[in-house]
């Protein structure tokens, strides 16, 4: 999908460009007017460099603020407060899991995905969250289908628990905006609406007849057709 | 006094944090400094990570929006984000943030060059960024990871998650910064 997106990005910009460059005009009094020139490719190709140039003035400034967040991580992560903060939040996740004993290895690697989640780090996350994964599916009685834990778990993901944007504040940081982290009071409310729908989402979609986790037997009927 | 708050919780949130992870780890006799720098190694392999991911994503945009492509489908959607209080700059954000995350982070970066970091565009993004998730991937990697192929309500629970989050980002942009 992706790739289709990038494809239509890229090409669709060119072609229009290309378009751009015969100057047709059908405001003229004279009917269709042609004013060919090859300005608009001279202009597409001036912002295609401009762009890549831009691209790597970006990381570069990203550097220092990744390495301060990883830093801070690593300490939370030796002087146990993410352990401490999965205790904190395990009545929640009971409630949300309620197919999941609550001391099963699965619900301590889903806290940690969440907690990195809501301080934005998605590369210490992704670990963290396979984890939980592997971990949910040692529980799953049909291995090819998503249990309602698992579709839980993936909601939440989706729908970003975030309270610390890092990454995107070290953007704002190394562009110089006037306050950069003054984004963080409006994540926490559009996270939260998100997050609740998701939730809500999720309660619903289960219930429905469509959604049902298959009987053993039927799945292996589903498997021959 | 809503806006006040919510600046309150922006300003107060980064210092305290760091602070409760710094003290903790010195109560618990951690080496901080050893650790932490430990820690920041990493930073520099994620950033350098990212690059191609930023040229190819940022070229491409930067082809959509230099050739007048984007002015283009804007005007099309135009009518019915403007309904909700959506920027026309802010709609290829929309768009992309449920596919890439790489390439939300492009837009992002795209509309803070363009529009300098404290426009109502590039705000709106990125608010959208902390907001929302890459669904497409998450659930491709993780639900591909363990073998699962059916994976029931887990995507629609999910797309509207994220629509919701899109649509709350606008709002809480319009009513903070607006």
């Amino acid at each position: 999908m992706i790739n289709t997106i990038w494809i239509v990005l890229m090409a669709g910009g060119i072609l229009v460009a290309g378009f751009q460059c015969l100057g047709l005009d059908y405001s003229s009094a004279e009917g269709l007017v042609m004013n060919p020139s090859f300005v608009p490719l001279t202009v597409l190709t001036k912002g295609l460099f401009d762009s890549a140039k831009a691209s790597v003035n970006l990381a570069m400034g990203l550097i220092g603020i990744m390495a301060l967040w990883l830093g801070l991580m690593k300490i939370a992560e030796e002087s146990g407060l993410v352990k401490l903060f999965a205790r904190a939040v395990r009545p929640v996740m009971v409630k949300l899991f309620p197919d999941v004993p609550p001391d099963h290895p699965a619900m301590g690697a889903m806290v940690m995905n969440i907690a990195a989640n809501m301080l934005g780090l998605g590369n210490a996350a992704t670990p963290l969250g396979l984890k939980a994964m592997q971990e949910l599916q040692k529980l799953n009685k049909v291995k090819d289908t998503a249990t309602n834990a698992m579709a839980t778990f993936m909601a939440l993901n989706t729908s970003s628990v975030t309270f610390i944007p890092a990454t995107v504040i070290g953007i704002r940081a190394a562009a110089n905006a006037s306050n950069p982290a003054e984004i963080i009071g409006p994540v926490i409310l559009a996270t939260g609406v998100s997050t609740t729908v998701a939730i809500i989402a999720i309660k619903i979609l289960q219930k429905l007849p469509k959604y049902q986790m298959p009987k053993v037997e039927v799945e292996v009927e589903g498997k021959e057709v | 006094m809503f806006q006040g708050v919510i600046n309150g919780v922006s300003a107060i949130a980064i210092p305290l944090l760091i602070l409760a992870i710094v003290g903790h780890g010195w109560y618990k006799k951690v080496k901080v400094y050893e650790v932490f720098t430990e820690g920041a190694k990493e930073g520099f392999n994620v950033a350098i990570r990212i690059i191609p991911f930023l040229v190819a994503i940022l070229v491409a945009i930067g082809s959509f929006r230099s050739s007048g492509a984007l002015d283009l489908l804007t005007g099309l959607l135009s009518p019915l984000t403007s309904w909700i209080g959506m920027p026309g700059e802010v709609i290829p954000m929309a768009l992309m943030r449920p596919l890439s995350g790489s390439g939300a982070i492009g837009i992002v970066s795209e509309l803070i060059n363009t529009y300098g970091p404290d426009s109502i565009p590039a705000r709106m993004a990125a608010i959208m960024e902390g907001s929302t998730e890459t669904t497409f991937y998450i659930l491709a990697v993780y639900f591909g990871s363990v073998g699962v192929k059916k994976t029931r309500h887990a995507l629609p629970a999910a797309l509207l998650a994220d629509l919701a989050g899109i649509i709350a980002a606008v709002v809480v942009t319009q009513m903070v910064f607006g």
